[in-house]
């Protein structure tokens, strides 16, 4: 299983997911967001544009590292991973 | 009484205005802290529908059933289709030019970098404006949209991206009015025909205006008589920047453009304009304008000084009002300051039922008249930034 955090920020949108300890089984991280709509419908796109690009001002990270590939979250978790999912820092 | 409730869309959330104790009151009622572009309210259903743009996740569509007191996002949201592209340009730079910059025409693929104008029908339609330029409509009262495909592989827009390259060429250029600053055309006016809700004309930033008579399936454009000084080619058939466009209810024949380039008016249902600015009574640029719903020669305009100086003529605010189409113009000014005013109102932030007109502006000023503009009351100087103020 892999553990998520979420940014605070979601929980306004998603309710249901605070104070969850959220796991899910995934191979990538595109899986986690899946896993995610899920248990959320609708936090995909919140994160994620139409193409499944990351929105630019998303960060995901996998325990301290942000993932490489935003376009199409193709790099692979494991389990025990943390997968942190936070808003950028855009200035101001 | 929809006369009585106005929906103000702000940088900060969504406003209800409501008349209670003979005074006018604003109150907070959704989307705290978000950016809110438009507001409005479903006459055929009294759904409030709020276009959102948060910052970090994207557009997104809000409803309320219960006149604002809880929102949620509309299970069906706006999402380009797989395939859709359009043909963007792009500042790059040349060293080959003198100027060090060049312009580029890229194929991009589209995907919502806006929510900005809803507009409702009859059965069940809803109409919603985009940058990057889709139309979309729904046919089941939101339940599911799609994008207007006839309109988004248009000529002028350089044909087919879906299936092939197109002609290489778009007349339609862009504004810089997304959330993320993208220079990408945006449709920010849908006015439906009561008469026939087949037939809408749409206004898009930048490319003029176009019409459909049978429902979407075929787009001409409508920009006979318009003009532009930012063209050699003054009378092009496109690039022109209308700023919102709106027709009379009972009259839609009349129909009132408040342009880029001066204040346009139409008795013909938008065949052909007239340009009727009045550069001596102050009204040429800005961004709203309202019609009349009964008089379509009746129209609202608050201008501003110029498109080099986006701001109140002289520090003094005032709403223009035409009784004769645009013949003769008058300065309401009767309760709006008349010293060190800065007002911006935005292209959605004017709006007049019955009797009363009201308008909000980018320094977070909400005026509202009940006598047509003949006076003023302030409801409110300290809203956030305001983006739209509809009645209902």
């Amino acid at each position: 299983m892999v553990q998520v955090n979420l940014t605070r920020h979601l929980f306004a949108f998603f309710p249901q997911l605070e104070g969850l300890t959220l796991e899910v089984e995934a191979i990538d991280v595109a899986g986690v967001v899946r896993a995610l709509e899920a248990r959320a419908p609708g936090i995909g796109f919140y994160l994620c544009d139409e193409r499944g690009r990351l929105r630019p001002h998303v960060n995901i990270f996998i325990g301290n590292s942000l993932i490489r590939d935003r376009r199409n979250l193709s790099d692979p978790v494991s389990a025990g991973d943390k997968v942190s999912i936070l808003q950028a820092l855009s200035g101001g | 009484m929809s006369g009585n409730t106005v929906w103000v869309a702000t940088r900060k959330g969504t406003f209800k205005i409501e008349k209670s104790g003979g005074r006018w009151r604003a109150a907070l009622v959704g989307h705290v802290g978000t950016n809110v572009n438009y507001v409005a309210r479903d006459p055929n259903t009294n759904r409030v529908w709020a276009l959102l743009g948060h910052g970090h996740w994207g557009a997104k569509l809000s409803i309320s059933d219960d006149d604002g007191a809880t929102w949620r996002d509309n299970p069906a949201q706006i999402k380009y289709p797989e395939g859709a592209r359009y043909i963007g340009q792009d500042m790059f730079e040349d060293q080959a030019s003198d100027f060090g910059l060049g312009w580029k025409t890229t194929v991009r693929n589209a995907t919502l970098l806006k929510l900005w104008i809803i507009a409702f029908g009859p059965d069940g339609a809803i109409w919603v404006g985009t940058i990057p330029g889709g139309l979309f409509e729904s046919r089941d009262g939101g339940a599911s949209f799609e994008l207007n495909r006839p309109l988004w592989n248009h000529e002028s827009r350089g044909g087919d991206l879906f299936n092939g390259e197109g002609t290489g060429e778009t007349q339609w250029f862009g504004t810089p009015a997304s959330e993320g600053g993208e220079f990408a055309p945006g449709i920010h006016s849908i006015a439906i025909d009561p008469r026939n809700p087949g037939r809408l004309l749409i206004a898009i930033s930048t490319a003029g205006v176009l019409e459909t008579s049978d429902g979407g399936r075929t787009w001409r454009s409508r920009n006979k008589g318009m003009t532009m000084d930012h063209n050699p080619d003054s009378e092009a058939e496109w690039g022109h920047d209308p700023h919102f466009i709106e027709l009379c209810r009972d009259a839609p024949d009349h129909v009132w453009q408040q342009n880029h380039a001066g204040v346009f008016y139409s008795d013909n249902g938008a065949q052909s304009w007239r340009k009727v600015s009045a550069p001596s009574d102050g009204v040429h640029f800005g961004f709203p304008v309202t019609v009349d719903a009964h008089n379509g020669k009746v129209a609202w305009l608050v201008p501003g000084r110029s498109d080099a100086q986006r701001m109140a003529l002289d520090g003094g605010l005032f709403v223009a009002r035409t009784d004769d189409g645009g013949a003769s113009w008058k300065q309401q000014r009767k309760g709006l300051p008349q010293q060190n005013a800065y007002d911006v109102v935005y292209r959605h932030a004017l709006d007049n039922r019955d009797d009363a007109v009201a308008f909000g502006s980018t320094t977070g000023n909400l005026y509202l008249s009940e006598d047509r503009g003949e006076s003023w009351d302030v409801v409110s100087h300290n809203l956030p930034p305001i983006y739209s103020v509809r009645f209902g």
